[in-house]
């Protein structure tokens, strides 16, 4: 991952402009000191902001913030979670973040405490990203030993599953239980860590919270839409010739982004956008795109997890799309038998079809099955992964077919596009 | 009130009973995991409701107010 030049754009907010992690002398010379705002003006700011949610659900902060506040005790008894799990294996960007701006991340989760009225203050990590889990220890320890923080901040590590980063999984598994997710409601505002209203927040959020604390809602808006202002982290990857981390305003076009990480290497024919849960799409219907959430929507994409990958059309879309799917579908928590039973099942036969080992009616299968398990898990693991599949059915049916009748294509052996890590085991 | 039926996709575990007892809401899926109706039920429904909540062996099954705010209509995922 290289830290990308910025081509011309004034939307560096988060992202240091040197690629040198900043410790807390350097994150003060820079910021200042965290201003103390009371709640309500601090959830106001945020409601101003139009701030939502980075983590991929794309859900209102404040009013997020507001439902935590609203459900705790007089005395404070709520507890704030900074999700860092980061468990979409091509995205960088928490991590990235944690590693250079850590005392940003740091900021907005005593906001977050302050605002919601939080004795306990967590930040949830997973177990492979040791290197963010050193970053932060020292990070905390800077603060601690500065008296700049009057708190303990709690470093929690998890495994590295895909659903262990999911909302209800995380209070599970800082409460001292398996970090698979809950049936809800009680939605962790109701009922979280402990049993305590409960915030859990995208540390990208937190960190545009701490910047919103500090310069106010207009300045956010300054940038990007109106329904999606501000900035946003993307890492981008793929068939691009500087893969890395970037942060553009939601009114950069796809095509924009893509040139300030160097460029394709060949011609663009399809881009992932959003993770595995996200959707494939045809590199010229994207291209002109803003990634705000209503120019993606009326393409039928959301920008998820801030995940773009590009590829060329000497990629096999099929063979992307089943080592995906077959990783999905290993990565359930084996909680919900429509997901636990019914992915492995649509992902090997979606891998028949790709092999050209199945029948013309296993097409016909994937659709019913791939409609039927939607909606059935208590978290969305069924249905992110299902819409990713959904979006390659239609996109590639051409080559679908292709591979049904003649097995694995000439391009299928390429190196492999999307990263797959091995599972690993346990869920503690 | 309105009330619609939910299972608790955890609990289950495909004994298929709900099925049997409350076909007019309740499918099987091709694994035997019950697909289920979220509409409000109606009143001519809602013994066949009941049975299928009192009968089910995992206890999966329940109602829930139509306009429960938390339902499914919010991403769940950590954002």
């Amino acid at each position: 991952m290289s830290l990308s030049t910025d081509v011309g754009s004034t939307a560096r907010r988060l992202l240091p402009t040197r690629p040198v992690p900043e410790d807390l002398d350097a994150h003060l010379a820079g910021f200042g000191p965290r201003p103390r705002l009371d709640p309500d003006a601090m959830i106001d700011a945020l409601d101003d902001s139009g701030l939502r949610g980075r983590g991929g659900a794309d859900f209102p902060t404040g009013v997020k913030w507001r439902a935590v506040m609203d459900h705790t005790s007089r005395d404070g008894d709520a507890v704030v979670v900074a999700n860092a799990a980061e468990c979409e294996p091509a995205s960088f960007k928490d991590r990235f973040l944690l590693t250079y701006r850590p005392h940003l991340v740091l900021d907005g989760l005593e906001h977050a405490a302050d605002a919601v009225g939080a004795r306990r203050v967590v930040i949830y990590t997973t177990r492979s990203h040791s290197d963010v889990e050193a970053a932060l220890r020292a990070a905390i320890r800077e603060r601690r030993r500065r008296d700049d923080s009057d708190r303990f901040i709690d470093v929690q590590v998890g495994p590295n599953r895909y659903v262990a980063g999911e909302e209800t999984a995380v209070v599970s598994r800082v409460s001292g239980r398996l970090a698979k997710p809950k049936v809800v409601p009680p939605r962790p505002f109701q009922s979280g860590v402990d049993r305590l209203p409960t915030l859990v927040q995208n540390v990208e959020t937190l960190a545009h919270a701490a910047l919103i604390a500090r310069f106010g809602a207009p300045w956010f808006r300054s940038v990007g839409t109106q329904r999606s202002p501000g900035t946003a982290l993307l890492t981008v990857s793929g068939a691009v010739r500087t893969p890395g981390v970037l942060e553009a305003a939601s009114d950069t076009t796809v095509g924009a982004i893509v040139e300030r990480a160097g460029g394709v290497d060949g011609e663009p024919a399809m881009v992932l956008l959003g993770g595995y849960f996200g959707r494939w799409v045809a590199a010229d219907r994207i291209w002109n795109q803003t990634i705000d959430a209503d120019s993606l929507r009326s393409i039928g994409a959301t920008l998820g997890t801030g995940v773009l990958v590009v590829a060329t059309a000497a990629t096999c879309g099929i063979s992307e799309t089943d080592r995906v799917l077959t990783f999905l579908a290993g990565q359930t928590a084996g909680q919900c038998g429509p997901c636990h039973v019914g992915l492995p099942a649509i992902a090997e036969t979606f891998h028949k079809v790709a092999t050209g080992r199945a029948r013309p009616a296993a097409l016909d299968l994937l659709v019913r099955w791939s409609h039927d398990v939607r909606g059935r898990g208590a978290c969305r693991h069924p249905d992110g992964a299902m819409l990713f599949l959904a979006s390659a059915m239609e996109l590639f049916a051409a080559d679908l077919r292709h591979h049904l009748r003649h097995g694995l294509c000439r391009y299928s052996e390429q190196r492999a596009l999307l990263p797959v890590p091995a599972t690993e085991g346990g869920w503690w | 009130m309105r009330v619609r039926l939910r299972v608790d996709p955890i609990k289950c575990k495909a004994h298929g009973m709900c099925g049997e007892l409350f076909p007019e809401r309740i499918r099987m899926d091709d694994w035997g995991y019950p697909v289920i109706d979220s509409r409000a039920l109606s009143d001519d429904v809602v013994e066949h409701a009941r049975r299928a909540i009192v009968d089910c062996p995992r206890a999966a099954l329940w109602v829930e107010p139509v306009d429960e705010p938390g339902a499914r209509e919010r991403p769940d995922d950590s954002d």
